[in-house]
């Protein structure tokens, strides 16, 4: 099995899908109430809004990977995030766990599906309920699925706050009474509680100090050795996901622009959007280059642009870019990208 | 990463619990310890009525129509001292009183204890469920608040008729969506706070999800609501008693002694309205003083 971590393009082929995602979209709509509606109907410029959130998403996790989910904020990265987690139904689409699509499995086993994959939040501020003990945040979940009896409660979560990294003698403390880190491990221990193979993290590391963050990304990774972990690591910074990730996904207001190899990404990176985004990375080697930047702001997704949504803030753009949506089409091994630009060369 | 990092113990010395903090949070005011203080006290002389107060108005055996209207601290015919002076019946005004903030005091918690949960229930439904079902009940809330209270409360009992019952099913109506809009506005942010994410993500079930994580994160702003509605039913069922429209006159409450002298006010027999008065004025400010503090300390907005 570590042979296959090492080596991304072999696991690709090697181990079999945990999770799939084909054509997965979310729109949220604002639907307009009766004053609206009457408004409307007496001439007011007023319509009903729709987000495409996640437009068009197919993506593959196959056992054992680490995948690192990129993009600016508000470009669908969590929204995708918590659709894999099973905590909001895809509009549109469907999801696979293990090559089964999780609408056709019956109530036991959609529960065990939802179990198996967890979700670890950005805030450890608001992803702990104020109101419970840390022995009830970790301990809920086991005893009310009945993964421990109520006499083994005590020890089961004290195994699990060790091996987050905590130690079990203050399981009886309320979360205000912890760091941010502190919260996080809370967090941590609170997800590996039902036993899960597959662990969503949300911009885990965002909301901590630098320090902090080496160490939760270094437990990321000691889990995944310990319990052999999939990942899908959402983050919006590549300096953090290169070190993790075996597979580095790129999005882009609500769809996947560039997916590749970790290290393919950050060698040679295909879309122009990728292009910018790893301009920006500091490296030591380039501190005395000035920093130009995307240009311009990330559109509305309420109102994206025609196209390729990339094309506005895009120094290659043409004609076929504002009228065609562009297809991600292989361009390497393991390596797709969604650019016009790979049909003119 | 070979050793497993074992976080530290946080540099606090003692335990505190949020339920402690509260307590010397609140006790931090010393009028707001006084106006408990003041509003167990008379809670105490509610429920101990029978057992403390000098007569019991309710039985006509011991009342003497001789001694009506008499002057506080008049010594009766039966060498009773009446230390707040009689009514036209001759009842002793201070036992009058004490079996009077009975009334009040049951009538008024009564009638916010069942508001609160029903209203709760259909803030919560509300803020859970969304959409139509939540613009229907909003929509019933919005109606509910257009009317002034004691307007509604008139015309429901215009309708049923007087009675204990009748009163606190009237105060029920006119407050339960004051606690329906309190909820529904604190449910609405905490169900977007990822632990409630966390709990869907763990597959527990919508009503634990609902009674475990998010009602008992809705509770402050319910309590400090509901101290101030408490004080506002009692206000209210003395208002329409003194209206003619509330208990009937064998189980008076506050404001049917306030009613029962108004007759009396400009002939100088002042005593008979005045210390029910001053009975209702300080159960109204004990409370209301216990709930600003609350509010203070439950409001995390208001700290610095």
């Amino acid at each position: 099995m570590s042979a296959t971590l090492v080596a991304p393009p072999a696991a690709e082929t090697l181990a079999e899908p945990i999770i799939e995602l084909r054509g997965v979209s979310k729109r949220f709509s604002k639907t307009l109430d009766f004053a609206g509606r009457l408004a409307k109907r007496l001439g007011a410029n007023l319509r009903e809004e729709v987000v495409h959130a996640v437009d068009g998403v197919d993506l593959t996790i196959r056992k054992g990977e680490v995948v690192g989910l990129v993009g600016e904020s508000g470009c669908g990265k969590s929204t995708l995030g918590r659709m894999v987690a099973g905590i909001m139904p895809p509009s549109d689409g469907t999801i696979l766990w293990r090559g089964r699509d999780l609408r056709s499995l019956n109530a036991a086993e959609a529960r065990n599906a939802k179990l198996r994959t967890q979700m670890i939040f950005q805030d450890p501020y608001a992803s702990l309920n104020p109101r419970l003990k840390v022995q009830e945040i970790v301990g809920e979940a086991p005893l009310f699925h009945g993964m421990a009896k109520r006499s083994e409660i005590g020890t089961y979560v004290d195994e699990q706050l060790r091996r987050a990294g905590l130690d079990p003698s203050l399981k009886a403390r309320y979360p205000h009474q912890f760091s941010g880190g502190q919260r996080q491990r809370i967090g941590i221990a609170r997800a590996l509680a039902v036993q899960p193979e597959f662990l969503v993290c949300d911009e885990a590391v965002a909301a901590l100090d630098v320090s902090i963050q080496a160490q939760i990304l270094n437990l990321f990774m000691k889990l995944r050795r310990e319990l052999d972990l999939t990942y899908l690591f959402i983050s919006h910074d590549l300096g953090v996901v290169e070190h993790l990730s075996d597979r580095v996904v790129i999005m882009y207001l609500g769809r996947v622009v560039e997916e590749a190899p970790a290290e393919e990404v950050f060698r040679h990176p295909n879309h122009p959007y990728t292009k910018a985004l790893l301009a920006e990375v500091p490296r030591i080697e380039a501190r005395k280059r000035a920093f130009a930047g995307v240009k311009g702001e990330i559109p509305s997704p309420l109102n994206p642009p025609s196209g390729c949504h990339f094309h506005p803030r895009c120094p290659f753009a043409f004609d076929r870019c504002r009228v065609e949506r562009p297809a991600l089409k292989q361009v390497g091994p393991g390596h797709r990208s969604a650019c016009h630009l790979n049909d003119a060369a | 990463m070979s050793t497993t990092t074992i976080a530290a113990a946080p540099a606090a010395p003692k335990v505190e619990t949020p339920f402690q903090r509260f307590v010397s949070e609140f006790a931090a005011s010393r009028i707001a310890l006084f106006g408990l203080v003041l509003f167990l006290a008379i809670v105490a002389i509610a429920v101990l009525a029978p057992f403390i107060a000098p007569q019991n108005p309710y039985d006509l055996a011991q009342l003497d129509i001789m001694d009506g209207r008499l002057e506080p601290g008049t010594v009766g015919a039966g060498g009773f001292t009446y230390w707040l002076g009689t009514d036209d019946q001759g009842r002793d005004m201070l036992s009058g009183i004490m079996y009077g903030l009975r009334i009040s005091l049951m009538v008024g918690a009564g009638s916010a204890i069942i508001a609160c949960l029903v209203g709760a229930s259909l803030g919560m439904l509300a803020a859970y469920a969304g959409g139509r079902t939540d613009s229907l009940i909003m929509r019933l809330v919005d109606l509910q608040l257009s009317f002034p209270a004691i307007l509604a409360a008139l015309m429901i009992l215009a309708f049923l008729g007087k009675g204990i019952l009748n009163v606190v099913f009237a105060l029920v109506i006119v407050e339960w969506a004051y606690y329906a809009r309190t909820v529904r506005g604190s449910a609405l942010v905490e169900r977007r706070r990822e632990y409630i994410e966390a709990a869907q993500c763990l597959a527990l079930p919508t009503r634990r999800i609902i009674f475990r994580h998010l009602l008992p994160n809705c509770l402050p702003p319910l309590i400090v609501v509901g101290t101030m509605q408490v004080a506002r039913a009692i206000a209210l069922e003395a208002t329409l008693s003194f209206l003619g429209l509330g208990v009937p006159i064998t189980e008076p409450s506050l404001g049917l002694l306030i009613a029962n002298g108004y007759e009396y006010m400009l002939s100088g027999k002042y005593w008979i309205s005045f210390y029910p008065g001053i009975a209702l004025l300080v159960t109204i400010v004990s409370i209301n003083l216990v709930g600003d503090q609350l509010r203070d300390v439950l409001n995390p907005r208001l700290k610095r």
